[in-house]
């Protein structure tokens, strides 16, 4: 091959190659040119007229969103038909004229006419726009008789979703809102374009975002003829939309009602769930608001009165909030304690009041002490000295290495928002936590004297409400965990098939039977004679709980007043709770904020839901809260500086 | 005369001394229509135009920035920017996001890259690269070298699938190899052996792909899914007659008959609007644009410069021809950008990258004689 190798030959034939290269470019492009020929003069008159006579243009017609019903199909979200006003700016000529011309006829606020400018820029221009929603009948009444003066301006029903239980369980449930960029992107990850084309609400928040896909439906279409000004001529065919799934939730709307109003108007969450499933029965977070406000695009004035409102309504303090868990921690300690062999039951310390370490005196909240304390009596009087020696004895990772098992310091999965920003982590605090949380290696290190407060339940520990509950369901269920979830089951709109979501347990805690027993047994001793007792007397049901209050403000070294304190810097009541005790039926974790002692301001309200599931008692007098509860109720006051 | 006077001359003669004035005007001509072409299919709306006239910014000035590279420095970069390529692709067979069925994009945290995008320069540089260091000994195993390096790639990429980008890419390699002089004899073995293996690939092809090209032997046969686009780009052309309807008047586009019609089927939004005239002067742009592309290769040095001159003009063609095909309906519907007229950001760096490989081949080819 000895011409692969002369200079002279080489360039020789690569210049051959460009000339060729050159003629096939030549060909190619006349291909082209014979082609526009052929489209743009020979066949000119055809597509003229296919272009201006004969436009088939494919309309989305949306699908009706599924509805969500409560456990007893009481319905929390549905969709109602509205008569709009409606507009195709392609076919008016004056478009301010017009718009004022018809505010004379129904009411239009300038909020209307800004939003109608909004849609008018996203929407193509064939569409027909909003101007007014939710018209009267003697508004619709009064256009038709004008109707003959308004070309290109037609009344149209169209649904909307309404939420019929205003604020109840609204942090549950969530609420939509206009088809926003952030959505596009989500929508296609999904790969789920073709389906949103025409669709102009999405789930925000909640189980409507959780299950969006699920409630969406499928997008029909209708082929229709349409002139050369954009106006549908006659309909070709008609691909009817197939309605959106429906949801039933495990969730009591009339619970739910009980617990939100036994919060009066104190900020707070409440989550009860299903032990032997992990249904969640009531999720809720104090203040709420009203997701009707969102669907057809909130107002200005109406966001920023959530927004800036002191108690942050917007905040679901179930899922996202993280708090120090108190007192109600000791119980899941004790059972650590148990687990590991660091203790056993009848083991008992003298508590003198107090336990020194380092230098630091850690402060029980009796003075004086509480005497001989075992494990039981730990419980049921909530004493803080055995478990600053407990958790001394344990050491942080083996206390870590516990409670992760029950959830604490992870997300629980719950079925609400998407992609896990429903809710938070929290902080389970451990010598590998602290060296990720901070830089300097100085503040990386794990101090000893750390860990004692840990074991208190304040320290570093920070969980939310829906982990303490769901850490309480399985020491209910004698560890087997579920996860917890809000839907039951999700009914397919075509067939009528439903389809359940869980349970099926997560895994098996595998604990010794004896010991989950004698923790609960010690959580009833707290209901009858310990610190929830005053909450519980004359219960007609056996109960099981734990009374804890959590740090807001350290004090150094005096004691608590609340009275001399202002209401934020009081510090959060906490109460779990589950009953019966012998099959659990509800297991429950009340937070207050600043509500000051648990046992006075969170127990009263796990007794009203109590009662209620349970007993089938409503409130009113059998569960006041007691205003005079004395300083003997009184619990722990954490670690002195 | 006053030095600072001609101190600022001499950078200012300096600074513009490695740009090809004629290939620079053909390229800002078909970039200008771009530019009114896509304010009309936005609907006379400025902010596509407007970033697109931004995207541009940062790519003339990525051309200058390489146009004043020698291309011994770009030879330097072909094996790196190969094996980087090779590598971000496998990433995205692991990490990458699925977007419509299509695992093409790689997450950077800040944000997301196609691999196969780079592909389209690397490819050639690579094959042109390896042709120059076995400029004085090439054998016939030296193409079939060639050609694995081509395959591996071409794979990668149609498998993710984009059949578009993997036409474009397999065809710079192929450029490279048959300029380089492939035999004749085995070109037409190949063309023969691909003839026969047509039905065999027919069976490797996604059903959207077949559904494709069966539209385009009969658009009418799915009207609402795949022939849609073809139709209504199709009497877009066809309603735009000699003289076409006069910009910002043509009604398909207006009134959003066609789909993506700021991207892949920009053409017909042009094609309505400027008719016959109009497309006319865009075929002959885009001929003087790859004419003079192949004139730089038949005017540069050494073999590297040359055979990556040369593709760089035939690139130019095939997408040109390929979209333009699509649009108008003679080829089948694959992703492929106008160049220069399309939206999208990626495109013209792409398309100014490879004029300023072609503008550092041309200013340098002096130095390198000597």
């Amino acid at each position: 091959m000895g011409d692969f190798h002369d200079p002279e030959r080489h360039t020789e034939r690569f210049r051959f190659r460009l000339v060729f290269s050159t003629i096939v470019v030549l060909l190619a492009f006349s291909a082209l040119l014979a082609r526009f020929i052929w489209l743009q003069v020979v066949q000119h008159d055809y597509y003229r007229t296919r272009a201006e006579d004969n436009r088939i243009s494919i309309v989305p017609i949306p699908p009706n969103r599924g509805i969500i019903v409560d456990s007893k199909g009481v319905v929390m979200a549905r969709n109602y038909s509205a008569f709009t006003l409606e507009i195709t700016p392609s076919r008016v000529d004056h478009l301010e004229t017009t718009i004022d011309a018809l505010s004379a006829l129904v009411d239009i606020h300038p909020k209307d006419r800004k939003r109608f400018k909004r849609l008018m820029d996203e929407a193509r221009n064939f569409e027909s726009i909003p101007i007014r929603t939710r018209l009267s009948d003697e508004e619709v009444a009064r256009f038709a008789a004008h109707r003959y003066r308004f070309p290109g301006v037609e009344v149209k029903a169209r649904l909307f979703r309404q939420y019929p239980l205003g604020g109840i369980a609204s942090h549950a449930l969530g609420y939509i809102g206009r088809v926003a960029d952030r959505d596009v992107e989500w929508i296609q990850e999904e790969g789920r374009e073709a389906n949103y084309r025409g669709t102009e609400h999405i789930g925000k928040t909640g189980l409507e975002q959780h299950y969006e896909f699920e409630l969406h439906g499928e997008t029909g279409y209708e082929e229709v003829e349409i002139d050369a000004g954009g106006r549908a001529v006659r309909s070709l065919k008609r691909t009817p939309p197939v309605t959106g799934n429906n949801l039933t939730l495990t969730l009591d709307t009339k619970l739910q009602e009980i617990a939100e109003q036994a919060f009066g108007n104190r900020r707070g969450a409440l989550v009860a769930i299903e032990p032997s499933t992990g249904g969640i029965l009531a999720l809720v977070s104090t203040p709420n608001y009203d997701p009707n406000l969102f669907v057809d695009g909130i107002t200005t004035e109406s966001w920023k009165e959530l927004n800036d409102h002191p108690d942050k309504p917007m905040v679901n303090r179930a899922l996202n909030g993280a708090y120090p868990p108190g007192s109600t921690f000791k119980p899941f300690m004790a059972l650590a304690a148990l687990e590991t062999g660091k203790r056993r039951p009848h083991q008992a310390i003298s508590d003198p009041g107090y336990f020194n370490f380092g230098g630091h005196t850690f402060r029980d909240d009796k003075k004086g002490g509480h005497g001989m304390v075992d494990m039981y009596k730990s419980i049921v009087v909530s004493c803080d000295t055995y478990y600053y020696v407990l958790a001394n004895d344990m050491g942080i990772d083996n206390i870590a290495r516990f409670m992760e098992t029950l959830g604490f310091g992870q997300k629980t999965g719950i079925d609400i928002g998407i992609k896990g920003m429903g809710e938070s982590e929290g902080v389970l605090p451990s010598t590998a936590w602290k060296k990720k949380r901070f830089k300097k290696p100085e503040q990386q290190k794990w101090y000893a004297g750390e860990t004692i407060s840990v074991g208190i339940g304040q320290g570093y520990n920070a969980y939310t409400v829906i982990q303490l509950a769901q850490a309480t369901a399985t020491v209910a269920n004698n560890g087997v965990v579920f996860r917890p979830h809000l839907v039951r089951h999700i009914t397919d709109a075509r067939t009528g098939e439903k389809r359940h979501i869980e349970p099926q347990p997560l895994k098996n805690l595998n604990w010794n039977p004896e010991h989950v027993e004698f923790i609960k047994n010690a959580m009833q001793g707290v209901n009858t004679s310990g610190t929830g007792a005053r909450a519980f007397a004359g219960a007609p049901y056996t109960s099981a709980g734990k009374t804890g209050t959590a740090q807001v403000f350290s004090l150094k070294g005096g004691a608590y007043k609340a009275s001399a304190l202002k209401e934020h810097l009081r510090d959060h009541a906490l109460f779990i709770a589950f009953a019966p005790v012998d099959k659990p039926k509800i297991a429950l974790a009340v937070l207050v904020e600043n509500g000051g002692f648990g046992a006075q301001s969170a127990a009263p309200i796990a007794r009203m839901v109590l009662d209620y599931y349970i007993a089938g008692k409503l409130p009113g007098g059998a569960a006041k809260e007691d205003e005079e509860a004395k300083e003997s109720d009184a619990e722990e006051e954490g670690d002195a500086q | 005369m006053n030095p600072w006077f001609g101190k600022i001359q001499h950078y200012a003669r300096q600074s513009i001394a490695h740009i090809d004035f004629p290939l620079f005007a053909i390229a800002l001509a078909i970039l200008g229509i771009g530019m009114l072409t896509i304010n009309s299919a936005t609907h006379g709306g400025v902010d596509r135009t407007l970033s697109n006239a931004m995207h541009a910014g940062f790519a003339i000035a990525l051309m200058w920035l390489i146009a004043r590279l020698p291309p011994p420095k770009l030879m330097r970069t072909a094996v790196p920017l190969y094996l980087l390529g090779i590598v971000l692709l496998v990433a995205v067979f692991i990490f990458g996001i699925k977007i419509n069925g299509a695992r093409r994009w790689l997450p950077l945290g800040f944000t997301r890259v196609q691999p196969a995008e780079m592909m389209k320069i690397a490819m050639p540089l690579m094959l042109a690269w390896y042709f120059q260091q076995y400029e004085a000994v090439l054998k016939l195993r030296h193409y079939a070298f060639a050609a694995l390096l081509l395959l591996v790639p071409f794979a990668l990429i149609a498998k993710q699938p984009d059949l578009g980008t993997a036409i474009l890419v397999g065809a710079a390699g192929f450029y490279v190899i048959f300029l380089a002089g492939l035999p004749w004899k085995i070109i037409v073995a190949l063309l023969v052996a691909c003839g026969s293996a047509a039905p065999f690939l027919w069976n490797l092809l996604h059903d959207y792909q077949r559904k494709r090209i069966l539209t385009l032997i009969d658009p009418t046969s799915d009207p609402l899914g795949a022939g849609y686009h073809i139709i209504q780009a199709t009497i877009a052309i066809g309603s735009g007659g000699i003289f076409g309807k006069g910009y910002l008047n043509g009604t398909q586009t207006h009134l959003e008959f066609i789909p993506e019609k700021h991207t892949d089927f920009i053409f017909a939004v042009f094609s309505e609007e400027w008719g016959l005239l109009g497309n006319s002067v865009l075929l002959a742009l885009y001929f003087l644009l790859i004419l003079r592309s192949l004139m730089i290769a038949a005017a540069a040095p050494t073999l590297f410069s040359r055979l990556l001159a040369g593709t760089i003009g035939l690139v130019f063609f095939t997408y040109a021809f390929v979209n333009i095909g699509m649009v108008s309906g003679i080829l089948p519907v694959v992703g492929v950008p106008l160049p220069l007229v399309s939206y999208g950001g990626t495109a013209l760096v792409t398309i100014f990258v490879c004029i300023g490989i072609l503008m550092s081949i041309h200013s340098h080819r002096m130095m390198l004689k000597k």
